[in-house]
């Protein structure tokens, strides 16, 4: 299963969790399942809509899903999913 | 022309004369750079440390906070003999000591659209070392209108990320963060903490790149963001495109001028002010140990369990601010209560939470249990 790693200012809406499997066969559906799995992050992510928050960076690998095919992007099980936080501290 | 470097130049730098990448034209190019740096806090510290010992000809510091206690966990560069100086004072001594032959500018003012160009346009290279998102934003905008490289660094807990942001050759933040997180979803240092090395490890980092791209030397993280993990030892890299439709850099960019960074992001441009929930909505420590005596008043405390330890008020119930919506039930609508945290900022976030879910009677706690130890039990002591 992929797995998808949280980054630490997301870890209050996962019980502390930093690598969660997500089961899915593209990005849709993984997030599909996270938000299943940990309710409470899903306003954090996703807008009213249901689309992804701009300021959300979600990698799989090394590339931004936003120079893929976004939340249609297929992944595969060994596929590490990163998101990227945006962090102000200095 | 590239200055000479005198006989005892030659001496200082003598370590980097022996590495072929520098050399003595290397060194006679960084006496001849500037850097400025956008602030002199964590990340400012390492940075300015380093910059200045490597011997940048002239570097600008800007910051209008003073020394803190609580900067000294991590912000090395200041000390305890500085405490409640300005800082970019206090660093400026140390700089000057560790290396007189250089030129130290000071801006003791806040990093504003009305004096960031005017401040930025005479540098080579700006160093983001600033602890907000508005000031992000600012840096980001102004080194995009002046052509001018983004050494980028932030810091959160034990998470670090390195970058350089140079519209001419790559992305720029925007292209990576078109909007800021909505306000209060990413806690600042001062409300989550840091790990006092972690902007020593980052800070190391982006001197590193600052002088990589003033040599022109090596590979500088243009189109690539380092992510640091702590606990994990970990360095990952990611790869950072250009974004067609950045509102800044991009071929149709709409932002032709500064803007108004704090109504952009939603925050203030600093990250230690008292917390407020707005007028009408804030009870000060001194009417709330007044009320305490005759009403009887519920005290929520949306503080994380381990910050209890440090400091504590009696009977309030813990529910912290993360896990708030999802133990609503827990509380009564019907009762007056006071929310609190440490500094005021996450109970004005759970006060407006609580207003969204119908309660009415909340008011929070103007500077949290930071202020009430500061006037009204001076036994607790402040973090």
């Amino acid at each position: 299963m992929p797995v998808l790693r949280i980054p630490t200012p997301l870890r209050a809406y996962t019980n502390g969790q930093s690598n969660i499997n997500v089961a899915g066969a593209n990005i849709s559906e993984a997030l599909t399942d996270l938000t299943a799995q940990y309710p409470t992050i899903k306003p954090h992510l996703f807008n009213e809509g249901g689309e992804l928050r701009p300021f959300v960076n979600l990698f799989v690998g090394e590339n931004n899903i936003k120079d893929l095919q976004g939340v249609s992007t297929p992944i595969k099980d060994e596929d590490k999913l990163v998101l990227i936080p945006s962090i102000a501290g200095g | 022309m590239l200055p000479e470097l005198s006989r005892d130049e030659i001496l200082r730098y003598s370590r980097h004369l022996l590495i072929p990448e520098v050399g003595l034209d290397g060194q006679r190019k960084l006496k001849n750079s500037s850097a400025l740096i956008i602030g002199t806090g964590g990340l400012g510290s390492p940075v300015s440390l380093y910059l200045a010992a490597a011997g940048i000809g002239r570097i600008g510091l800007v910051d209008y906070d003073v020394v803190d206690s609580s900067n000294l966990q991590r912000q090395v560069i200041h000390g305890t003999s500085t405490i409640g100086k300005l800082k970019v004072e206090s660093a400026k001594t140390k700089l000057l000591d560790l290396n007189p032959g250089i030129q130290i500018d000071v801006y003791n003012e806040p990093y504003t659209s009305e004096n960031a160009l005017r401040i930025a346009k005479d540098y080579d290279i700006i160093l983001d070392g600033t602890d907000n998102f508005p000031t992000r934003y600012l840096t980001n905008d102004v080194a995009v209108f002046l052509g001018k490289p983004n050494v980028y660094a932030s810091i959160y807990r034990f998470d670090g990320q390195v970058s350089v942001f140079y519209a001419k050759e790559g992305p720029c933040y925007r292209c990576l963060f078109p909007e800021p997180p909505p306000p209060g979803l990413v806690p600042s240092c001062a409300e989550g903490g840091v790990l006092g090395v972690l902007p020593g490890t980052i800070g190391t980092l982006q001197a590193t790149e600052a002088l990589k791209v003033l040599l022109g030397i090596g590979e500088p993280l243009i189109g690539k963001l380092l992510l640091y993990n702590a606990l994990d030892m970990s360095f990952d890299f990611v790869k950072l495109k250009k974004n067609p439709n950045c509102r800044v850099c991009g071929p149709n960019a709409d932002i032709k001028e500064l803007i108004d960074y704090e109504e952009f992001c939603g925050v203030p441009s600093h990250d230690h002010e008292e917390g407020s929930a707005g007028a009408g909505h804030d009870i000060t420590v001194t009417e709330l140990a007044e009320r305490v005596k005759t009403n009887h008043l519920k005290l929520l405390d949306v503080r994380e369990p381990h910050e209890l330890q440090i400091s504590a008020l009696p009977n309030a119930v813990n529910i912290p601010l993360g896990q708030l919506a999802a133990r609503l039930s827990e509380l009564d609508s019907a009762d007056e209560m006071v929310i609190f945290c440490k500094s005021g900022s996450r109970s004005a976030r759970g006060l407006e939470l609580l207003a969204s879910a119908g309660f009415k009677k909340v008011k929070n706690l103007k500077g949290g249990i930071n202020a009430w130890a500061k006037e009204v039990d001076t036994n607790l002591p402040l973090y």
